[in-house]
């Protein structure tokens, strides 16, 4: 593993592009075939299933360590990371042997077949084998979280490199559900056939953020339709069997029962990209009723009486079998509605509507209604422009509404972890009851690392209170928060709950007294809610 | 009355009327080393070992009244006497033993265990109380042996040579970066330094202390006048004009939240070097314990976490606040 783990180190420490892809592509010419399917799967989100529970490795790492359960957790909480945690605490290696990367997780796998005493004797003989940075890479795959700094998009372009192979087609190559036990490099890479697998899903394209359209040209050129609020999925209908992929890459298709029904009536062949909305009586229903079918695997019969779904369609991607991405957006458009005409209207499935405009200012005024439709802002997209693959620029833009904001007083602050332990990035923000501070919201994001450095040093000095890791500061500084949406929460004391807070700008403008009020936030509940 | 007390100034001797690290104005202060956050300006008088005297002056201005005493002597202060030991932690640092009607205290400041090469060694003071730095008191940190460092750097620094591209290497003005250019092996190529670092190279070589040969970085001084070089600069001078000179630079950065990756991740160099002039865990252990002390209090860095271990192992701990930074994350010394 010491080639992986050389490689992981220099991926992981530089900040530079051009140097992960180098040291990506030098890795997948030159190492073992096998370790370079599993690199390509961890890297890609692909992992060993896990065959030891967190808790166990915490009690066990904690006992090599001797070091009291308390203190361990401490020192988790400020590392952020289990696997990291672990590598630091232990004693260094009483015997080093190296094996490959696939080794090791043949290993795991075999490990998962035994019993507890003989899981717990392999993973100590294994710490006790490994160097640090070899043992922190041997935990990630224990825990399962190989979450590093390498993006689909830069493993793709490393492939490219050292495949000779075009990026968009390797990127369609790695879609999709395979695993390194269940292909082979040949099979993968080598192979000319990206749709051989029948569930296979297109590289979705995303569009890029857009403040003032006006400078895209002709009016005529350009599609407009909402930028729907609830799940960007592609469907997928080959050989009678359907499909329905996140753009994470969530397999989700016993998420959504309903939309089997979807098989019923498209041709064999089709593979549609759209948004999942909870969907009554022609109307889209807010993400708040969508949000309750997120992250369950199946659905109780009452959430599918309240909050029924169907496929908002924005594009068809293939069509009677074949790829038809580079066809102009408008002749894809043609093919999406006559294939969707053909559906009855009981069938869970409509056309994303145009949004009509001949000037950006009549655009404009459809902008600021998106609220009312319960959509997300609006998307614009060239009529000539093919169906890419990532986050391009140029074809397809995203016009969001302007964000929800109230000024809110910081009340308390908590340290972050990871990258950021040891800054005070957590904050607990509160408006005014009367003359009362009332907390409602946290944010984590939106300030630069220097301002969360001075708010850390400012925190440090003005501290009235600490509860275990949170402090509890002088009111003081307000902030102006920036939300998508916002809900009734019982849950909550100010009876309100947001969707995406974060810290739009630190008003230092701003005086204690002018902070909004618990009644401006119900306003913007009745409103928006 | 205890010996020493902890006070909205700094640490207080009553015995004695005079204050060890203070951060306000107090007519006497006994300062343990001359970092900024133990070292402050405007005091009535200082008191420090002859080797911290010089960069203190330095810093503090030829103004500041700076008493010196050698480590090991012992002077009388009112009813207290005084004595000041190695800590390890820069050229002249000390921890300050105070004794009074045969009980003895000793304020540590910032302190490491392990000899870098460059600061007088630590020494354990025998003590019933001890107030002790936690700046890395958590089992996570546990510093690279000098010799694997030294390896490292100079791997990282003749490969950079070798690609043509200059090494830039962050660290503290006062001690880090000195002990790192003892550490690296000057052979490799040129060693160039900030203004801020050849300042304290000047005190600290008039003193007497043995450093390499170094270039000022100056306006006429670039990648192309000094191949190969590696250029110490404090952490936050390097994206200041003269990085300019020296593109496609590789950069480190060498502290001892290097250890964690999400600050390596944050700080976003190419590079991070384990090093610190903090004890790492095994360090504050060890130190606690060579002291045979009681009663511990933890001033600063992971207190609530390090005191907390100490009572489990039978001593007496207990936090308290003081204005010490230790070694802040985001590079102020």
């Amino acid at each position: 593993m010491k080639q992986f783990a050389a490689l992981f180190a220099r991926v992981d420490e530089s900040t530079k592009t051009t140097v992960k892809v180098a040291a990506l592509a030098a890795y997948l010419s030159h190492a073992p075939v096998d370790d370079r399917l599993w690199a390509i799967g961890l890297f890609t989100g692909r992992r060993p299933k896990r065959a030891i529970t967190t808790t166990k490795l915490r009690v066990w790492a904690a006992e090599v360590a001797g070091l009291q359960d308390w203190l361990f957790d401490e020192s988790y909480h400020v590392v952020g990371d289990l696997a990291e945690t672990i590598s630091l605490v232990l004693p260094p290696p009483a015997d080093v042997v190296e094996h490959s990367l696939t080794h090791w997780i043949l290993w795991l796998k075999h490990l998962g077949t035994l019993d507890e005493d003989a899981r717990k004797a392999g993973i100590l003989a294994a710490w006790d084998s490994l160097e640090p940075d070899q043992r922190f890479l041997f935990n990630k795959l224990l825990t399962g979280g190989f979450r590093v700094g390498v993006s689909a998009k830069l493993m793709t372009r490393a492939l490219a490199k050292s495949t000779g192979q075009d990026e968009a087609t390797l990127t369609h190559k790695l879609m999709g559900k395979w695993t390194p036990d269940t292909t082979t490099w040949a099979a993968l890479i080598e192979a000319n056939d990206p749709t051989a697998d029948l569930s296979r899903p297109y590289p979705f394209y995303l569009a890029h953020g857009v403040d003032d359209p006006t400078d895209l040209g002709a009016p005529a050129d350009w599609h407009a339709e909402r930028k729907w609020d609830g799940i960007r999925g592609q469907y997928i209908l080959r050989s009678g069997t359907h499909h329905l992929w996140s753009r994470g890459e969530d397999l989700m298709t016993d998420r959504f029962p309903e939309l089997s029904a979807l098989a019923d009536y498209l041709p064999d062949g089709t593979v549609i990209d759209g948004e999942i909305l909870a969907f009554t009586d022609e109307t889209p229903l807010s993400f708040n009723a969508l949000q309750k079918r997120i992250g369950r695997k199946t659905v109780p019969k009452k959430i599918l009486a309240e909050a029924p779904v169907i496929l908002m369609a924005y594009d068809v991607l293939e069509h009677q079998g074949h790829d038809i991405r580079q066809q102009p957006f408008d002749a894809r458009r043609t093919i999406l509605r006559d294939l969707l005409g053909r559906v009855p209207t009981t069938a869970p499935i409509r056309l994303s509507p145009e949004v009509p405009f001949g000037d950006w200012d009549t655009l404009r005024t459809a902008r600021a209604q998106s609220r009312a439709h319960n959509a997300e802002g609006l998307m614009i997209k060239r009529r000539a422009s093919p169906y890419l693959a990532g986050r391009k620029r140029g074809d397809w833009w995203k016009w969001k509404v302007d964000p929800l904001t109230v000024d809110a007083v910081l009340i308390y602050a908590q340290a972050g972890h990871g990258r950021r332990a040891n800054l005070f990035t957590d904050y607990t923000f509160a408006v005014w009851d009367g003359d009362v501070l009332t907390p409602f919201t946290k944010a984590y994001s939106g300030l630069t690392d220097a301002e969360f450095g001075q708010v850390t040093a400012w925190v440090r000095k003005n501290t009235t209170q600490k509860f275990g890791p949170v402090r509890q500061v002088t009111p003081h500084h307000v902030f102006e928060i920036a939300f998508e949406g916002i809900q009734a929460s019982p849950r909550h004391k100010s009876g309100v709950a947001l969707r995406f807070p974060r810290m739009l700008r630190w008003r230092k403008d701003k005086p204690l007294s002018e902070a909004n009020t618990l009644a401006d936030l119900r306003d913007l509940l009745d409103m928006y809610g | 009355m205890p010996v020493l007390g902890f006070t909205d100034r700094g640490i207080y001797c009553a015995a004695g009327d005079f204050y060890i690290d203070p951060w306000l104005p107090v007519p006497r202060a006994l300062i343990t080393h001359g970092h900024a956050d133990h070292a402050y300006p405007d005091m009535g008088s200082y008191l420090a070992t002859t080797a911290a005297a010089p960069v203190m002056q330095h810093r503090l201005g030829a103004d500041a009244r700076i008493d010196t005493m050698n480590y090991g002597e012992t002077r009388q202060i009112g009813d207290a006497t005084v004595s000041f030991y190695p800590a390890g932690h820069v050229p002249g640092s000390a921890q300050i033993r105070v004794c009074v009607n045969g009980e003895i205290w000793v304020a540590s400041g910032d302190y490491k265990t392990v000899d870098d090469g460059l600061s007088e060694p630590f020494e354990p003071v025998t003590c019933h109380a001890f107030i002790t730095e936690s700046t890395f008191g958590l089992p996570v940190f546990r510093w690279t042996a000098q010799d694997v460092l030294a390896q490292e750097l100079n791997t990282w620094w003749a490969a950079n040579v070798a690609a043509g591209r200059p090494s830039v290497l962050g660290a503290y003005a006062l001690g880090k970066a000195q002990r790192l250019m003892r550490t690296v092996n000057p052979d490799i190529g040129p060693i160039l330094t900030v203004t801020a670092i050849e300042n304290t190279n000047q005190v600290l070589r008039t003193q007497g202390i043995t450093l390499p040969d170094t270039v000022r970085i100056t306006e006429d001084v670039s990648a192309k006048t000094h191949p190969g070089a590696l250029i110490i600069a404090t952490p936050g001078s390097t994206s200041q004009h003269w990085a300019r000179r020296f593109p496609q630079a590789s950069s480190a950065f060498a502290s001892g939240w290097m250890a964690m990756r999400g600050v390596r991740r944050r700080r976003g160099a190419d590079r991070g070097f384990i090093v610190s002039d903090h004890a790492d865990w095994d360090g504050l252990n060890m130190a606690v314990k060579a002291t045979g002390a009681e009663r511990v209090f933890v001033t600063h860095g992971y207190t609530a976490q390090f005191a907390r271990h100490l009572c489990d192992q039978g001593y007496d701990a207990q936090v308290v606040a003081t204005n010490y930074a230790g070694d802040d994350v985001e590079g102020a010394e």
